[in-house]
């Protein structure tokens, strides 16, 4: 298998593991596949919603160009391109960047993964219809700057969808102390309570990056069906917006 | 020569096709194979097999575009009475009668024929564009792999998908070929299935008589004719099945009353060896398991079909979820939510109509007492019966979409 361009063999082998414990659902990542059917609900909820597409056709995102910022394994990139959309896959960490490659390769998807960021992208004029900035905002050091960048990655009209963690005693119990020490979902120090971000305050910072917050909705794990599910109500955890770049 | 599909359903009995027509009908594209050819089946006369269909499975196959075909063959169920009968000593102190007036949702159940069912299932399946149908073709290999599954028939045609859903019975090849053990029992009994014309109207009346050796259910069938499964120790079943037609209803009579007047055959008699057989696990990298293939029951109650049909509106409603959101249908994360749906209710199921069957298959003068006493409560509390009817509606517990009767 071929990984663009020349890769040593031994390399493709390592990435073609890393690939597989991106995608196993019990490994290391299995808080991100807990979570995926619930963000994805959303993500296609509103892309549909925004670009008047019908989720029971196939391939209902086609014509759309999107762009997955951390896209770490392509959690979210294959099933974008899956259905329909030309997906751009942005990862600052490099060797994100072939491992989401070779997995992307064996399920015949075409999405073009780059080791780059959202000012990077944004500098060399790049645009898209939607931008996904899923559980990266909480880990940037300038978040305006940061959604200042994807504010110019948009389109006119463009949706962003953006989630992350509340800042609160009840998300530092559960994404802290229950996640990263009890559970050992995370490795430890995964997050920094420090960095979350309460709704209102995401709100005040979307809005100065020049966009329209539309839409807000909780992530809410419920420990008996062991699942997550959206809450229009229970923000206190993880939660996730939608915006819309004016025209 | 290769094809591509998203499903590849391996089974053409009532669950295989019946997922087909759900995925099909959301947008999925299946193929059924089925390793019979389907004409004989269809066209031939009654051949004993009738389903007790539970409401939910009625309001899924409304949702699948098959009731309509077929709701005018099929005889509402008004009252299901059970009683703890020996034979000649009529009706026991406790009984119990459940009637549709106790529930809002109508008749309790509809008792159908096989073949009626099945010629609805493949007329639908012609119609239905994104489903394709191979009677006649038996699957030989199977592979999976990260990407995709395939099959390789006996013709030597290779058929590629996502997800291989293994629908073909208790002998499951899908489940062998995939490594997945089957634990199980024989109960060494054996049903006698035969269709009775009777003098008398039975007003829609299932009964349902825990004879010592072995229960002996009564269906109603469109006219004055019934469908009845009558179970005997293997021994006891050889030698009846062995029996003229006269001899066969003489030994029949004191078993079936006279509650509907003088009895005759209505068809050919059928024997069937009763059995448990439940498959370890119901999923498998890019495979999962539906009805027989993955719990095989006693049928009593009629609920084999039944439950088939809930394990196929669950993970059609898994798949077509996955699919909708761009999940990768055969990805193990989508397969385990199939899984964790149906496990625990698929086989309390079984272990509690096998439990009941080893209860009433019973002349213990102790457990006799213990079931009466059981059957008085349950009589005696209007909650508990409803939860009966309820259940044996199949109406209640974490309903999949398509047992609602809309479609996905």
């Amino acid at each position: 298998m071929s990984v663009q361009g020349t890769v040593d063999p031994a390399e493709v082998a390592k990435f073609e593991a890393m690939a597989a414990e991106w995608w196993n659902p019990h490994g290391k990542f299995k808080p991100l596949h807990m979570l995926n059917p619930c963000r994805l609900d959303y993500i296609t909820g509103q892309i549909a919603a925004e670009f008047g597409r019908d989720l029971t056709q196939p391939q209902p995102f086609q014509g759309i160009r999107l762009l997955d910022i951390g896209c770490g394994g392509g959690l979210l990139s294959e099933p974008m391109a899956r259905l329909g959309a030309q997906v751009v896959g942005a990862d600052a960490a490099a060797r994100n960047i072939p491992v989401a490659r070779v997995h992307a390769e064996q399920q015949a998807l075409q999405i073009d993964y780059r080791h780059t960021t959202a000012e990077a992208l944004a500098e060399a004029g790049e645009a898209f219809d939607v931008v996904l900035n899923m559980e990266v905002i909480e880990h940037v050091p300038d978040p305006l700057a940061y959604l200042t960048a994807c504010e110019r990655l948009l389109e006119p009209g463009g949706l962003m969808i953006c989630s992350t963690l509340n800042r609160n005693a009840k998300s530092w119990l559960m994404a802290i102390v229950g996640a990263e020490h009890v559970m050992r979902w995370l490795p430890k120090g995964t997050h920094d309570w420090k960095k979350f971000i309460t709704p209102d305050e995401l709100q005040n910072l979307l809005v100065k990056a020049g966009l329209d917050p539309v839409d807000r909705k909780g992530m809410v794990f419920n420990p008996l069906t062991w699942s997550w599910s959206l809450s229009s109500r229970d923000l206190s955890v993880n939660y996730v917006t939608a915006s819309i770049k004016r025209g | 020569m290769s094809d591509a599909t998203d499903i590849l359903i391996v089974g053409g009995g009532l669950n295989g096709p019946a997922l087909g027509l759900a995925l099909a009908q959301a947008g999925l594209r299946a193929t059924v194979i089925d390793n019979r050819p389907d004409l004989a089946r269809a066209e031939a006369g009654f051949d004993g097999r009738a389903y007790a269909l539970a409401q939910a499975s009625r309001r899924l196959l409304t949702a699948i575009g098959v009731w309509p075909a077929v709701g005018h063959l099929a005889q509402p169920i008004r009252r299901i009475v059970a009683s703890d009968g020996r034979p000649a000593e009529g009706a026991a102190p406790f009984f119990l009668d459940f009637s549709s007036d106790e529930i809002e949702e109508g008749p309790m159940g509809w008792i159908l024929e096989d073949r009626h069912l099945f010629a609805a299932f493949r007329d639908r399946m012609a119609a239905v564009p994104g489903l394709t149908h191979l009677p006649g073709e038996t699957v030989v290999a199977q592979q999976t792999g990260p990407a995709g599954a395939s099959v390789t028939l006996a013709s030597g045609r290779v058929l590629t998908g996502r997800v291989i859903v293994g629908a073909d019975g208790r002998g499951s090849g899908t489940a062998t070929r995939a490594g997945i053990r089957r634990q199980g029992w024989t109960y060494g009994q054996t049903a006698l299935v035969a269709a009775i014309a009777h003098d008398r109207p039975h007003d829609g009346v299932a009964h349902q008589l825990f004879l010592p050796s072995g229960p002996l259910a009564i269906l109603p069938l469109p006219g004055n004719v019934s469908s009845i499964v009558w179970s005997e120790r293997d021994d006891t079943a050889r030698a009846i099945a062995a029996l003229d037609d006269d001899d066969f209803l003489t030994a029949l009579r004191p078993r079936f009353g006279d509650f509907l007047g003088a009895i005759r055959l209505a068809g050919d008699r059928f024997s069937y060896p009763l059995s448990l057989s439940l498959a370890e696990r119901y999923v498998a990298p890019r495979l999962a398991l539906v009805g027989d293939a993955a719990h095989g029951v006693h049928p009593l109650a009629g609920q084999g079909l039944n439950l088939g049909l809930r394990d196929v509106a669950a993970l059609a409603q898994v798949l077509v979820a996955a699919r909708r959101r761009g999940e990768d249908p055969g990805a193990p994360d989508v397969l385990d939510r199939y899984r964790t749906w149906r496990r625990g209710d698929a086989t309390l199921l079984a272990l509690g109509m096998d439990a009941m069957n080893r209860l009433f298959s019973n002349d213990n003068p102790i457990l006799r007492l213990g079931r009466d006493l059981g059957l008085a409560a349950v009589a005696a509390a209007p909650a508990l019966r409803r939860g009966f009817i309820r259940q044996a509606a199949g109406l209640s517990g974490d309903l999949p979409v398509l047992l609602t009767g809309r479609a996905l």
